[in-house]
């Protein structure tokens, strides 16, 4: 018995492990979600440079309330499409349209950190390149070929790929560190666009799960109160 | 204030409906063995999972849209805007993976303690065919999200008809209303999930309880309580009612049960891709094949074998039947066990070596099938016989092979196995 249950443990610990090996391209984007300023400031990153090509439209803008925005705050600051606060993020570029312009349509990007992770959002969004064989004249290390234009390249600069590095060629409105903030804050929203139940789904976990610990004592003593008599 | 007499309401209803001796037969005089250990909670836990996943499904059913232009967006919908959608969801998508958990220790511990073995054939027989259905109803279940890896892995799954000989292509088909995975697929399948399968395997769930009401629970020890019974009362020395001995005692693994459920839902509700995979997060495209298609992580097994089995005639009939077989060997496992004991407390080493060659290949099995055949990469060319193939596959082939051993086998090392004597009475403390 010992010997399977052994070999069970090791079965799981062992694949996960290899598993937890990341893609070595990729930077550790180090968000953090009770960062609220941090969020808004990616939010206000998000709607002014993405939210015209890219939809999010299973997100709505009074959302935007979690993070401590006011309604009033998002009417005056962050609505561009629609003027109700409680509308979608939709947008109003032509999907069939957009398809000719790129190639490819810009996806939906409310869950993407849910499928792509925080790190790939975040080195994606930082080497950009150019490249005059592509049709745009940019090309991704992370995700080669990718039809996006490089959208932040007035904020971050032009960079070049000499010798597989990246090197800053033309220098940008930005610092190398506010534009690694900028990108930082952008993913941060990202990630709480893509689950904004996050924020408070951990916090009633330590209720329920205080809970059921106090319960566990109780339903033990329980137990053993009834089978006293069993010999 | 009327007086109200409960005993005589009692007895009203008890002459129209015998909900008392009911009660007696199944709960309080239903006489367990005393000598549980933790691993008979698995079987009431699988209950509790049920109804679990039926509450939260009709939940879900009332925002979501089983159509493929709102199905995704639908389930957005009820993870932002229904209030506590997210919760039902989770516990929804949880409580699949740990019905699949719970299942396979309950058949863990059936296998063990030889629980299929005479007198309780058909109560294991009815068991896999619950397995079966659970299987078809989580694929079912796993096309409605309408994400890259519910319609990838749909495809997949239902292009194995199509390797069935001469009818596959018409089968696979019908099987899909379409000539790919479409609207028409998903309106199918979302009544399968929630109409079809829900029932039969509620009718199934019933006749498996009744098989054991009637034969009565086996025990890690595997000795029939029934063959020692009290003279005067004819009750069995070694059992206790159900109620209240066992309703407390599965109240502390329904609560451990809970606490992992809760740890999963808000702490970790993807567990890393395996619960939720990552790519099914981007909606289905059937113009963009994902580089890696995997099933979710409790199908993975099945799935490893599928692909170990190499095509025939350039047909991949074999693979899909060799899957077949791993699941459809179960049922006649009361019949290959030739052992004299039940427990693995009585049996010999040999049975012992084959159950841990089976548990590890069956788990490895299941991490292969969750990642790419050429994880491990290639063996040199220069070996004879197998270069150049990929390594994981010959893994995979030899742990087929062992799996498919230790049921195939089962008559001949069951039987010169060395035994050990069986107690009379039931071993407690």
């Amino acid at each position: 018995m010992k010997k399977i249950i052994l070999s069970i443990i090791l079965g799981i610990i062992i694949p996960s492990m290899t598993l937890a090996s990341e893609d070595a391209r990729l930077m550790k984007a180090n968000i953090n979600l009770d960062d609220q300023e941090s969020l808004q400031r990616g939010a206000r990153n998000f709607i002014n440079y993405c939210l015209n090509c890219h939809s999010a439209s299973y997100m709505r803008y009074n959302r935007l309330n979690d993070i401590g925005l006011s309604n009033e705050e998002i009417k005056k600051n962050l609505l561009f499409t629609t003027d109700k606060v409680g509308e979608l993020m939709n947008i109003s570029m032509d999907p069939v349209e957009a398809k000719k312009w790129f190639g490819a349509n810009p996806p939906n990007l409310t869950v993407t950190a849910r499928s792509r992770g925080k790190d790939w959002i975040y080195s994606y969004l930082r080497t950009f390149y150019t490249d005059e064989s592509r049709s745009l004249g940019w090309n991704n290390l992370v995700y080669p070929n990718a039809a996006m234009p490089h959208v932040l390249w007035e904020l971050q600069g032009t960079q070049e790929l000499i010798d597989g590095k990246l090197e800053l060629v033309k220098p940008g409105l930005l610092s190398k560190q506010e534009y690694d903030q900028f990108v930082l804050d952008t993913t941060n929203y990202m990630v709480f666009m893509s689950e904004p139940v996050k924020l408070i789904r951990q916090k009633i976990g330590y209720f329920v799960i205080g809970f059921l610990l106090v319960l566990l004592v109780l339903v033990i003593n329980l137990k053993r109160e009834f089978w006293k008599d069993i010999k | 204030m009327q007086k109200t007499n409960k005993s005589s309401l009692m007895n009203w209803v008890d002459e129209r409906l015998p909900v008392s001796s009911f009660i007696k037969n199944h709960l309080t005089e239903y006489y367990a063995p005393k000598n549980f250990n933790f691993l008979y909670f698995f079987g009431a836990l699988a209950i509790v999972v049920f109804v679990l996943q039926i509450l939260t499904g009709i939940f879900l059913t009332m925002h979501y849209k089983p159509d493929a232009l709102h199905a995704f967006a639908s389930v957005e919908y009820i993870m932002r805007d229904v209030s506590f959608g997210w919760l039902i969801r989770y516990m929804h998508s949880t409580g699949a993976s740990l019905f699949f958990v719970v299942i396979y220790m309950h058949m863990f511990r059936a296998i063990i303690y030889g629980s299929y073995k005479q007198p309780r054939e058909l109560l294991w027989i009815f068991g896999v065919l619950i397995f079966l259905l659970l299987m078809a109803e989580a694929f079912f279940g796993y096309l409605l999200p309408w994400g890259q890896m519910s319609y990838w892995g749909a495809q997949v799954i239902v292009n194995l008809f199509a390797a069935v000989p001469f009818i596959g292509p018409d089968l696979a088909e019908w099987v899909r209303g379409d000539y790919l995975i479409s609207d028409a697929t998903l309106n199918r399948f979302f009544a399968f999930h929630v109409i079809a399968l829900p029932f039969a395997l509620a009718g199934l769930i019933f006749l498996h309880l009744a098989a054991l009401h009637s034969v009565g629970s086996n025990n890690p020890d595997g000795v029939e309580i029934k063959e020692s019974k009290d003279k005067k009362t004819g009750i069995p020395i070694d059992g206790i009612p159900f109620h209240p001995y066992y309703t407390v005692k599965d109240l502390i693994g329904l609560t451990v049960f809970l606490i992992v459920f809760a740890s999963i839902i808000f702490f970790m509700p993807e567990v890393g891709g395996y619960f939720l995979e990552h790519n099914n997060f981007v909606p289905a495209d059937p113009l963009v094949t994902p580089a890696h298609i995997a099933p979710v992580w409790y199908f993975t097994p099945f799935y490893s074998i599928l692909r170990a089995v190499p095509p025939i005639l350039n047909s991949q009939f074999p693979g899909v039947a060799a899957m077949g077989a791993a699941v459809l060997i179960l049922f006649v496992v009361p019949w290959l066990d030739k052992s004299k004991v039940k427990s693995i407390r009585y049996k010999g080493t040999l049975y012992k070596k084959w159950l841990t060659a089976f548990v590890v290949s069956f788990i490895f099995l299941g991490y292969l099938g969750t990642v790419p055949s050429n994880v491990w990469g290639q063996f040199s060319n220069l070996i004879p016989g197998i270069g150049g193939m990929d390594v994981a596959t010959f893994v995979a082939r030899v742990l087929t092979l062992i799996y498919f051993s230790f049921f195939v086998l089962m008559p001949w090392y069951s039987r010169v196995d060395k035994t050990k004597p069986v107690p009379k009475r039931v071993t407690y403390k």
